[in-house]
């Protein structure tokens, strides 16, 4: 699972300066504050900001607010920017599971909050993601009757679209994408949720509408995606950039279907 | 439940939505839709670029195939139209594309930098204080906004040099492209603008041509290495082409030491046609 930067045994302990964003609250105008930790090499980054707590706690200081659930890598809820990077240098992992010993002895580390017009700070290191909320009530359900369960199996799905649609489905709606593209965009979370739905039978019924509704709800709150790629580099879950693809020309038809169904709404 | 969200504190839309324009116009209003404009106006143009520098080839012929080139560039359509009917058709369609790429580029930037913490129009990209290390993109998908103005500054600079013979003056022959480029691109600075100005458009052909098939949802996981491969090649084939006309200029290539006709607009071009006549 390491990415082999670094060749730390177990027990080793480094010591980091960290470089921490405050900020008091929405209308704070916020800054950087400057903390020295020695640490466990074998600590998550976030037990990292717990002994930091510990120890702003003991002095009486404020700890630093930050937002984390699970710890497990799949509930999306923490999220920060690690040297200019969302979620820290280590491919496909979220905060949480990103270690101290991606990192060397005296680094001195840059913590910020993820950043866009769409997610405002809350406090320190937590943001407001609710915009992504917004884009899922938009559309990001399937119609279903309730009842007596259907029997299992009962909706043939063909293997590769079950594939593809787990794909999508990995997505956590962390927000990394969005704080890592330049321009802000929220296209890879919207195309995986919109490809998650869009590939699979039950996802069909509300399939036009669905596109049509998340692209412009997303579009409300975010800039507009230039290819760059950063996002799914970014991506704790390695959602593919071929979602966006997709998302542009089921978007691109739904205009199309919706115009000519609108006899029918 | 008592509480439902419309009560709570919520995110303001930074980009609220207006009222839909009828179809095909409502497709202009989103982004993505924004985004296919960009797209088919960026193939358009893209295919103009590579008429034109393939047409341009013919001044390694000499002056009477550039001028016969020219010549059949305004009498396109043969006797069926009159005159450059034709030509200012093509001019037509190619501004109107040039005006809605621009227009997008201008109103896509403008809202991902409404959408981006401490983004201006000068640099769109956002800022984290403490640097932002990119991964994906590539200098050429982060500098469209600046390859983008260089390019349609030096459109316009080119128009008037070898267009409308602002700069060349009484040196500049109308319907004699091979003596206005000559003595155009003799001239050492300008030989040096065309050269920046090309690489700036290669960068951005470098970019536009691979982005455009994400726009557009042209994506199959089995041929899309082949986007790559197709971007680097035509931004190649435009580059290659385009500098070999200042750089061999410079170099003596392109030059009038060997021409038989006259300079002139009127006794000079009837020696060109003369001599395009007998090919």
């Amino acid at each position: 699972m390491s990415s082999g930067t670094n060749s730390s045994k177990h027990g080793d302990t480094i010591d980091v300066t960290l470089k921490v964003w405050r900020q008091a609250g929405l209308v704070d105008t916020g800054r950087f504050e400057v903390y020295q930790q020695t640490i466990s090499t074998d600590a998550s980054f976030l037990e990292m900001l717990d002994q930091l707590n510990e120890q702003l706690n003991d002095d009486g200081a404020e700890p630093v607010a930050f937002e984390s659930d699970c710890r497990e890598g799949i509930c999306g809820t923490c999220g920060v920017m690690i040297n200019g990077r969302a979620h820290g240098p280590q491919k496909a992992t979220a905060t949480c599971q990103l270690h101290m010993r991606e990192f060397r002895d005296g680094d001195e580390i840059v913590i910020e909050p993820f950043r866009a017009a769409g997610f405002p700070v809350v406090r320190d290191l937590a943001v407001d993601r609710s915009p992504l909320d917004r884009v899922i009530e938009a559309g990001g359900y399937i119609s279903v009757n309730t009842g007596a369960a259907s029997d299992a199996n009962l909706t043939p799905v063909p293997k590769v679209a079950a594939d593809m649609a787990f794909d999508a489905a990995a997505c956590i709606g962390c927000g990394a994408c969005v704080a890592a593209c330049p321009n802000s965009a929220a296209q890879l979370f919207t195309s995986a949720k919109i490809g998650h739905l869009g590939l699979l039978p039950q996802g069909q019924a509300e399939r036009w509408s669905r596109t049509e509704a998340m692209v412009e709800t997303m579009e409300e709150f975010f800039g507009s995606c230039t290819n760059h790629g950063e996002c799914s580099e970014a991506c704790p879950k390695e959602i593919s950039l071929d979602f966006i693809a997709f998302m542009n020309r089921d978007y691109m038809k739904a205009k199309v279907k919706n115009r000519a169904l609108a006899g029918q709404r | 439940m008592a509480q439902t969200t419309e009560q709570r504190y919520r995110v303001a839309p930074v980009r609220p939505r207006g009222r839909q324009w009828p179809f095909p116009l409502n497709l202009y209003q989103s982004a993505v839709g924004r985004k296919w404009v960009m797209a088919v106006t960026g193939i358009g143009l893209i295919g103009f670029v590579l008429v034109h520098m393939v047409g341009n080839l013919h001044v390694y012929e000499g002056p009477a195939r550039m001028y016969e080139y020219a010549e059949s560039l305004r009498t396109l359509g043969g006797g069926l139209v009159p005159t450059s009917t034709i030509l200012w058709l093509m001019r037509a369609g190619l501004l109107s594309m040039f005006v809605l790429h621009l227009h997008s580029a201008i109103t896509l930037s403008r809202m991902s930098g409404n959408a981006s913490e401490k983004a201006t129009m000068v640099s769109g990209a956002k800022k984290y204080e403490g640097g932002r290390d990119h991964v994906a993109a590539t200098y050429a998908s982060r500098t469209m906004r600046w390859t983008g103005p260089i390019i349609a500054l030096f459109v316009l600079y080119h128009l008037a040099d070898l267009t409308w013979g602002w700069w060349l003056g009484d040196d500049f022959v109308a319907g004699d492209p091979y003596h206005n480029v000559a003595t155009s691109l003799s001239a050492l600075p300008v030989a040096i603008l065309y050269v920046v100005a090309n690489m700036a458009l290669a960068w951005h052909i470098f970019h536009g041509s691979w982005s455009m098939f994400q726009s557009l949802g042209v994506n199959n996981p089995r041929y899309n290495h082949l986007r790559r491969a197709v971007a680097t090649s035509l931004a190649g084939l435009i580059l290659v082409g385009n500098l070999s006309f200042p750089i061999l200029t410079q170099a003596g290539v392109i030059d009038e030491d060997g021409r038989q006709c006259p300079i002139g607009k009127v006794e000079g071009n009837a020696c060109l046609a003369e001599q395009a006549s007998e090919h």
